[in-house]
């Protein structure tokens, strides 16, 4: 890793210098901005390990920057806190969490005073696109509500979404970029006097007694509400393989918070294990911050995520790898390469398929679970409660945005609130977008070679048409539904290029023939900032697939200020002007197997906070253990800092490798608290000063 | 369905008590089932235990039946070789009063009697054995340094282990629904799943001890009241002793905590008046009413990460002492319920006691310490810091 690893320059995210001020890391004097995550201010310093695990000593690094684990755990100021949870300050003295932090020494009792109570109508937890869009229509019904969210912006996974949104225009801001989407609907929000939101605020439990405890700014309060919506969203996935603990194994959302969020490259060449929608997205994400991708494997033999996402990355040279699986991270203490392996029609490894590729960090997107503990507490409190996005269902922030809205409307009527019913055109646009991709259909080109004409290059069906709704000439129309149908264009191009602009795909392109028949001018979207590009350039065009068409020449760009995206004019033979989708900017040696494969060293964990491997669980299971909870008594598996939410399904994974029916596990009991909180604050401490 | 397999004990419930005592019943050449309502051992009060082991009680039986429990974790690993999480880290009831430290003072005279090894420290020898702990007005403690602490779930684990390695069978999953009886004899344990003859059998249902002696027509005054727990992260040793507050407050009666073998310190509250019951949920009373008293004992504490709380059951007895021994209601059927908390500490010792009364062959040890334990007592007496 490099000495200085910030993102200087995005091209989408605005690049804010912020307030440089120094804090100290072991001693040694740094540089970082006033209030960003001390965990991201430490990654920009190069430091990629912040302590020891206290059960094997190994090095720790990010894992869920999401304030869940506690593997980013630091001694700042003499107390052991979460460094991607706590703020940086100016003379902060940090140091690494080497094995057991020690507590600070003190005789001095802190003035404790009385838990604070609140009594709200409608509490909803998380303001991601759910929760946010749920209290846009509690606050216009006149309901007090409370929104309360752990970070410190509102807009949930929004913040990190810098590509635009599929969908349809009208009814979740197709074309919009994410980040812009969660920033109009926390504007809303925060505009509304029936809305309390409360950031930096972590939801805690919901107890027995019908009082919700949350970590508010670093002091505890207890919230009484009538109804409860939990908008909480999701948790990553993980995996089981030898490495999975090393340093530079973590999850593609955690990821996308470093770069997109802090605007910190955590990574200068990474690899990915998963190819949905977050997988795929996160890929494209890492070029955009100037990262590598060595490749992508999905045991699947066709990516789960929209085809578009995965053309967007093919096309900029990343290998993606259908029918693979990851065998191995390897290296010592972090991440120096990963052994990915063909595997068959039961999703077993093929040996001899191995291959290794060199990284320093590989991404796991296998996959979302509901964080649904708040519904199951509220409901066994007797609260009544609804859930919305990713904690009522894993699906796109779009559906999330509407079932959100839904949810707001339940709650309020639930509420007594004379609530209009929920049209039945919103249910049915909720479930269209949820759908999933549909088959892949052949590609049909205009005809003709003469004029102005889009080229589209979407062809499988996904509840996506902002296309057909900017065509100012309505030249593009959606065969069959007219959401979820394919685009057609079918008329009269005037080579306005909104198509191409607006396409969250970038599955679009224009050739113009009027000024030269034989080497038109094709305009494609480019979302690149990180490599230099200038008119007179030549470029490696590629087809839909990323299969190279020729070098062409760069005749114009237009950077379109509000959009973002960039235009590429490019002149191109006629033969494939309407095969060139993009170009490619990924070399090939940057993808390529290391010549000799790495095999797997070290163990496959199953639970990453308490160090427990995959085969001491599977010993239990093959003595006949299928309780949850007595695989946690006598491994500790689930005992960790993160409260059992990483190892769950490593240790579902375990027992579907020995064939276990999964209807005989019993699962995991869960406990309060939702995240740790130090003893003082749930004592009634004021929590000023305090890390967290 | 009657299974084709006689057992020479049936024991119910595999918790504190039931899984040591199947394993001393197996290693005696007795076959045992075990029959428990839940999916596997310990998952009732035993995981709730936060794993303190003392021998000063006040009175033979609990002692005598503590101190063979304290040989047997603490010579476990060795012995056996799974870790346990023993740690010999003491009991300490320090005195902020003149009234308490009275009581303390007193209470050690009798446990002196009995030869414990517990004595009296000066506020300044009990600040060197829990460094930070407010000064203000303490009187001294008692230590008594041979008590300590294990792992209720590995200690429980382990037990159940080997006492499978040993030929205990356990059925899971499985709840007894009625005991057959015969001629003033339990024939058979009946269950939702099936039906076991059996020459005894052992009722080590813990919370549920009442109901499941109702079964055979018997009653013990069981009544499980809920306390509240909870644990926090790991960090480096700071302090020695397990500490036990016993000044009552509005809402709390105690609290204790320790610092366990991973570095966690584990604590819990009795509240007052108690909570009667099996309820399981967590309340918001719990975590400001216990987090106040610790800190203002022990400002150390104040930016320790709690990081999981839970709820258990006490299943208490009138007089705050088991009811364990044979009764004249059923002849080969052998009460070992109403541990008051204190099944995880009684267990091992306990065990043992069970395996020798099952085969006839107590010790005149063993009858003295029954004497304290017997069902047919007029539950008048309570007992000193239960």
């Amino acid at each position: 890793m490099s000495e200085y690893q910030r993102i200087l320059e995005h091209p989408v995210l605005p690049v804010d210098p912020g307030e440089t001020i120094t804090y100290y890391w072991n001693g040694k004097p740094l540089e970082g901005k006033k209030g960003e995550a001390l965990s991201s201010a430490l990654i920009a310093a190069g430091v990629d390990a912040f302590g020891r695990n206290a059960h094997d000593h190994s090095p720790q690094g990010i894992f869920c920057a999401n304030g869940q684990c506690s593997k980013c755990l630091v001694i700042a100021d003499g107390r052991p806190v979460k460094s991607c949870m706590t703020p940086l300050r100016a003379g902060m003295k940090v140091s690494a969490a080497d094995d057991l932090p020690e507590l600070p020494e003190t005789t001095q009792a802190p003035a404790m005073g009385a838990v604070p109570e609140f009594a709200f109508d409608a509490l909803v937890i998380g303001a991601g696109p759910a929760g946010l869009s749920a209290a846009v229509e509690l606050g216009r019904l006149g309901i007090a509500t409370l929104l309360v969210d752990d970070k410190h912006e509102p807009g949930g996974k929004l913040v990190l979404q810098t590509h635009k949104f599929f969908g349809s225009v009208e009814d979740s801001q197709a074309g919009t970029r994410g980040i812009r989407i969660g920033r109009k609907l926390a504007e809303a929000v925060a505009a509304d006097p029936h809305v309390t939101v409360w950031s930096d605020s972590t939801a805690l439990y919901v107890y027995a007694d019908r009082q919700v405890g949350i970590l508010r700014e670093g002091r505890y309060v207890l919230v009484r509400p009538r109804v409860i919506l939990n908008a909480a969203g999701a948790r990553e996935k993980s995996l089981v393989f030898p490495g999975n603990h090393l340093i530079g194994v973590y999850g593609a959302g955690a990821f996308q918070t470093l770069v997109n969020r802090d605007l910190v490259r955590p990574s200068s060449r990474l690899f990915i294990v998963g190819g949905g929608n977050v997988g795929l997205i996160a890929g494209y994400h890492a070029i955009q911050a100037g990262i590598t991708v060595a490749g992508l494997a999905e045991a699947l033999p066709q990516c789960g995520g929209y085809k578009v996402h995965a053309d967007k990355l093919a096309r900029l040279g990343v290998p993606i790898h259908t029918a693979h699986t990851v065998r191995s991270a390897n290296g010592r203490e972090r991440v120096e390469s990963v052994t990915i392996a063909r595997v068959d029609e039961r999703f077993r490894p093929v040996p001899g398929t191995e291959k290794t590729y060199a990284c320093d960090t590989l991404l796991v997107a296998v996959g979302l679970d509901p964080i649904s503990e708040f519904t199951a507490q509220a409901q066994a409190a007797g609260i009544p409660v609804y859930a919305a996005g990713d904690a009522a269902e894993i699906a796109e922030a779009s559906s999330a945005m509407f079932n959100g809205r839904i949810a707001g409307l339940a709650v309020a009527r639930e509420l007594g609130a004379k609530a209009e019913e929920v049209p039945a055109s919103w249910q049915a646009k909720a479930e269209l977008l949820k759908s999933h991709p549909g088959q892949v259909e052949p590609q049909v080109f205009p005809e003709g070679e003469e004029g102005v004409m889009p080229v589209i290059h979407c062809l499988q069906e996904i509840p996506c048409n902002p296309c057909a709704t900017v065509c100012p000439t309505e030249s593009i129309r959606m065969a069959g539904d007219p959401l979820l149908g394919l685009p057609r264009y079918d008329g009269r191009c005037i080579g306005c290029a909104k198509c191409v602009l607006i396409c969250p795909g970038l599955a679009i392109t224009l050739v113009d023939y009027r000024r030269d028949k034989a080497n038109p001018i094709v305009t494609v979207p480019f979302e690149m900032s990180h490599v230099p590009l200038a008119v007179g350039d030549r470029v490696r065009g590629v087809d839909i697939d990323g299969n190279p068409l020729g070098e062409f020449e760069v005749a114009a760009l237009q950077q379109n200020r509000d959009n973002l995206t960039r235009l590429v004019r490019l002149r191109v033979p006629a033969a494939v002007a309407k095969r060139v989708v993009a170009f490619r900017l990924q070399d090939e040696a940057d993808t390529r197997p290391l010549p000799a494969n790495v095999e797997a060293a070290g163990e496959a964990k199953a639970c990453l906070c308490e160090r427990v491997s995959a085969d001491e669980v599977r010993r239990l299971i093959r003595a006949g253990v299928t309780d949850m909870n007595q695989i946690k008594a006598v491994t500790r598996a689930g005992m960790g800092a993160c409260g059992g939410k990483s190892c769950e399904t490593l240790i579902r994974s375990v027992f579907r490798q020995e064939g276990v029916d999964p209807g005989r596990i019993t699962p995991g009991t869960r406990r309060p608290l939702f995240v740790e909180v130090p003893l003082g604050v749930l004592a009634g401490e004021d929590g000023q000063g305090r890390g967290e | 369905m009657t299974m084709g397999k006689t057992y020479d004990v049936v024991v119910i419930g595999a918790g504190s008590v039931g899984v040591p005592a199947a394993l001393s019943l197996a290693r005696a050449g007795l076959s045992v089932l075990v029959l428990e309502t839940l999916a596997s051992p310990g998952q009732l009060s035993n995981k709730k235990a936060i794993g303190g082991i003392r021998a000063t009680h006040s009175d033979f039986g609990k002692i005598k039946v503590c101190q063979r429990s304290i040989e047997i974790f603490a010579g476990w690993q060795e012995r056996e070789g799974d870790e346990i999480g023993w740690l010999s880290n003491g009991y300490s009831y320090p005195a902020y009063d003149a009234g308490t430290e009275k009581k303390l003072k007193e209470l050690m005279k009798v446990q002196l009697g009995f030869g414990l090894n517990i004595r009296w420290v000066s506020p300044e020898e009990y600040n060197e054995l829990v460094p930070g702990i407010s000064m203000a007005g303490l009187r001294g403690s008692t230590y008594s340094p041979e008590d300590g602490s294990a792992s209720p779930l590995l200690a429980l684990n382990a037990f159940y282990f080997k006492s499978r390695a040993a030929g205990a069978e356990y059925r899971f999953g499985e709840t007894v629904t009625a005991l057959r009886l015969e001629k003033g004899r339990v024939q058979a344990v009946v269950s939702d799943r099936g039906e076991y003859v059996c020459g005894q059998v052992i009722n080590a249902a813990g919370a549920y001890g009442r109901e499941v002696a109702r079964l055979a027509g018997l009653d013990v005054p069981v009544e499980p009241d809920n306390h509240e727990a909870a644990i926090s992260e790991p960090v480096k040793r700071f302090f020695g002793p397990m500490v036990v507050d016993i000044r009552p407050e509005p809402g709390s009666v105690n609290y204790y905590f320790y610092q366990n073998h991973e570095g966690q310190v584990v604590f819990c509250i009795t509240p007052d008046p108690p909570i009667l019951g099996v309820l399981n949920e967590s309340t918001s009373a719990f975590f400001p009413q216990v987090a106040k008293r610790m800190v203002g004992l022990y400002p150390r504490l104040a930016s320790l990460r709690v990081r999981r709380s839970w709820r258990g059951q006490y299943p208490m007895t009138p007089d705050g002492f088991p009811i364990v021994g044979r009764d004249a209601g059923a002849a080969n059927y052998i009460h070992a319920v109403g541990m008051c908390g204190q099944g995880f500490m009684l267990g091992p010792g306990l065990g043992e006691l069970l395996a020798r009364i099952a085969r006839n062959e107590e010790t005149a040890d063993d009858r003295r310490v029954l004497q304290s334990f017997l069902p047919t007592r007029e539950f008048k007496g309570v007992e000193a810091l239960k």
